[in-house]
């Protein structure tokens, strides 16, 4: 089982159990890892799931189509490796790679998401 | 209101999305008394708006609607009551009668009763079989078997929840006709312009759709088979979906002798005429500039429920409602930003044939936009809203004017 590791915005860590098939953003708000949010079912409608993907995995979560992308763009603290969590699918090839993470002998840390300022980006100072 | 004791117990009636809201907020804000969180149905809560559109489509179960596994309710200590209907509100005593005479204490209340759909009237044939509603999981359950290819399905009203469920049935190989008894769809709740751009889209993929027409009768022997509708024509139907409004579920608060007025009143703190009770989502209205309200979107429900346990906290600073909104239909995602009411001129941004919004002004405030596959426009939109700016009309509705120029 894929295994996914959020850093949430106070620096609290959470390392999840996710299904295959289910997004990011599902498997963090079943956790609830506070911050990301799940206001619009996961129809890349509303932008309360954006999250930060550690660099190591960027590339490997795939490019967000152009509905996500144009979400981004003007979304609050958007950085490099923002992504919406909703549009991230946990997959085969990721939970073989997060186990050979997982074992002991191996120095690569596990694909780690980290919450911007959900606050800030509901509108909240 | 005063902060409730730590030992203190919260009742809230309606395990929708708000009343689950205020539940977990209440945790998040460090509330430890107990919680007890009363559903009519037998499912834990459980997001709407997939029903009408991947639920129903067959891309989502049941399970991913759920907010949270079971669990959570256990390990938060939140004594989840499904498939309770509380009888009554004592309001002297502060206790909640339930169907199997028990009674709960609270020292503050929470009403979370949401909506129900408006039926159609018994006259016009509504007891057949075959006719069916869209609110709940039970709703959708009932409905999944009729979906299936070449099937006539009439949908009677041109809000967002016919139009979803036309779009849903047309996708799935269905014949649609779609009514509206208006002289336009989404007329409550959307521009002319907006409307046009749905009718073409929903008449691109061969759903029939007739407005200003209404259902006269619908026939058939236990079973819906044919509707005559008021525009003279009579037609075979396989089945009929209604969306045709809802009623606040305002019965309970109504026998405890509560202020009701479009809903079960509040003030911004969403304080009933009751000060032990609450009230938040579907169920309530609440002032807006001039006016009073109901807003019928997930985003009120969870923010003016995260208002209302603060306020059970002591924290006074009050609800400001943000109104926003999205539909699926086909290849079409409409996002909604702000609320258009009083508007006096719309301005349409026309980036191509499909990718249009239309931003509401009243003079020269900016109220709200449509924007139709246009993400970025969407969310610029919400930006200028909630930072209470207006762009100048001219800007808007030059398609090269930078958007970023906008903020």
């Amino acid at each position: 089982m894929p295994r996914i590791s959020i850093v949430a915005k106070d620096g609290a860590h959470f390392d999840i159990d996710a299904t295959v098939g289910s997004s990011v953003m599902e498997n963090a708000v079943r956790n609830s890892v506070p911050g990301i949010v799940d206001e619009c079912g996961g129809a890349c409608a509303c932008a309360t799931c954006h999250v930060y993907v550690d660099d190591a995995w960027i590339d490997r979560v795939g490019q967000p189509r152009s509905a996500e992308q144009d979400m981004l763009e003007f979304g609050y603290d958007v950085k490099p490796n923002s992504r919406l969590s909703c549009q991230i699918k946990v997959t085969e090839e990721q939970s073989q790679q997060s186990l050979r993470r997982s074992r002991p002998t191996t120095h690569r840390r596990p694909p780690s998401m980290s919450s911007p300022r959900a606050a800030s980006l509901r509108g909240r100072a | 209101m005063e902060q409730i004791g730590d030992k203190d117990p919260v009742i809230i009636i309606g395990a929708g999305q708000a009343g689950f809201s205020v539940s977990t907020k209440l945790r998040d804000l460090g509330h430890s008394g107990p919680i007890t969180l009363i559903g009519d149905e037998p499912q834990p809560p459980y997001q709407r708006p997939p029903l009408s559109k991947a639920y129903l489509l067959g891309e989502m179960s049941e399970e991913r609607l759920y907010f949270r596994p079971r669990s959570f309710y256990e390990e938060r200590s939140i004594d989840l009551r499904l498939g309770t209907a509380a009888e009554h509100i004592d309001r002297a005593k502060r206790e909640v009668r339930l169907p199997d005479g028990t009674s709960l204490p609270y020292a503050r209340l929470v009403l979370a009763t949401g909506a129900r759909p408006r039926q159609l009237p018994a006259a016009i044939g509504s007891a057949l079989s075959g006719i069916y509603y869209v609110r709940n999981l039970a709703d959708i359950d009932a409905m999944k078997s009729e979906f299936d290819a070449g099937r006539h399905v009439l949908v009677i009203g041109g809000g967002y929840i016919g139009l979803e469920a036309a779009a849903v049935a047309s996708k799935l190989g269905l014949r649609v006709t779609l009514i509206e008894a208006a002289p336009r769809i989404l007329q409550r709740v959307a521009s002319a312009e907006t409307a046009e751009y749905f009718r073409r889209l929903h008449r691109e993929h061969d759903v029939d759709l007739r407005e200003g027409v209404g259902l006269e009768l619908l026939g058939g022997g236990d079973r819906v088979r044919r509707a005559r509708l008021t525009d003279g024509s009579e037609m075979p139907v396989d089945f009929v979906i209604a969306g045709i409004g809802v009623h606040p579920n305002v019965e309970l608060a109504e026998s405890a002798g509560l202020s009701i007025d479009n809903g079960i009143s509040v003030d911004a703190c969403c304080r009933t005429s009751d000060p032990d009770i609450l009230a938040v989502g579907d169920c309530a209205s609440f002032p807006w500039n001039d006016a009073r309200i109901r807003l019928e979107c997930v985003g009120h429900a969870i923010d003016q429920a995260e208002a209302a346990a603060r306020s059970i906290m002591g924290e006074m600073q009050g609800y400001r409602a943000r109104p926003w909104f999205w539909s699926d239909q086909f290849d079409v995602k409409l996002q909604i930003a702000g609320l258009s009411l009083g508007y006096d001129a719309v301005v349409a941004r026309v980036a191509s044939d499909v990718v249009k919004s239309f931003w509401y002004f009243r003079g020269l405030d900016l109220l709200a936009v449509d924007a139709m596959n246009d993400p970025r426009v969407y969310m610029v939109a919400k930006r200028l809203i909630e930072a209470g700016k207006s762009p100048s009309r001219e800007a808007v509705g030059d398609p090269g004017t930078d958007l970023k120029s906008l903020l």
